[in-house]
């Protein structure tokens, strides 16, 4: 009898530390996940798949984080300054209160596409573990650049990848 | 009789662990829009904790690492 217990308690602990190991992430050289997202207003559907042939720079950002406020003007900077060498920047929300990125939007306007998540599947497929992350994607579809997190210094370093990407012959 | 009690101790001791360790969870970056907000700091008012240190430090006789000088009951800073 007690051995069962303890054979169960074994299992039952087994299966708590599963429950707590982090999620599988995506690295550099992985091919793009398919991400089902919506438009802010939950009209229309997108898919990231959909946008190949074009560089991807990929934010997942929520209204409650500081650095996601710090990142807005260079995601406005790199829509406006390479757009039109074929880089797509698509900033999804992962925000539980959808009225909390309206807020956040008024507040820092953005210039590029936002996209929502409704069941946080693609950053579940992406392995979101850090606020902000960004993924740059090229126009085979391969991821080749992960970032965590947004400080100021980052901006040069992230911007010199952005455009050797972009200058890669499809 | 020992045997059976030590394995009951060991039976018990598991049964706390594991209850324990069910309220361990993997929260996820897009479920922290709540543990994000300032109320739910350790230390909510960090300005007002580290005034009210100060004052405590300079109102008690000793010096504190909070106080500028010695202590001494004045009230100086």
């Amino acid at each position: 009898m007690i051995k069962q217990i303890q054979l169960l308690f074994s299992v039952g602990l087994a299966l708590n530390l599963m429950m707590i190991a982090p999620l599988a992430a995506i690295s550099v050289g992985d091919s793009l996940p398919a991400c089902a997202l919506t438009s802010l207003d939950g009209s229309h559907e997108h898919n990231l798949q959909a946008l190949r042939g074009k560089v991807i720079y990929v934010d997942f950002w929520a209204s409650w984080c500081p650095p996601c406020v710090k990142s807005f003007p260079f995601l406005n900077q790199l829509e406006n300054d390479l757009k039109n060498q074929g880089l797509q920047v698509v900033a999804i929300n992962l925000d539980e209160e959808l009225a909390d990125a309206q807020i956040f939007l008024d507040k820092y306007p953005a210039d590029f596409a936002i996209a929502l998540d409704p069941d946080k599947q693609c950053a579940q497929d992406f392995g979101v573990i850090a606020m902000p992350s960004s993924y740059l994607i090229d126009r085979k579809g391969v991821v080749r650049h992960v970032h965590h997190g947004f400080r100021s210094g980052d901006v040069s370093a992230l911007r010199l990848v952005i455009e050797s990407v972009l200058g890669e012959p499809l | 009789m020992n045997h059976k009690y030590v394995l009951n101790l060991i039976t018990v001791f598991l049964l706390i662990t594991n209850i324990g360790l069910s309220g361990c969870a993997h929260v996820a970056p897009w479920e922290r829009g709540v543990l994000a907000k300032p109320q739910m700091a350790v230390d909510p008012l960090p300005m007002q904790s580290v005034t009210r240190a100060h004052n405590y430090g300079s109102r008690e006789a000793a010096a504190s690492t909070h106080s500028a000088g010695g202590g001494g009951g004045c009230g100086c800073f």
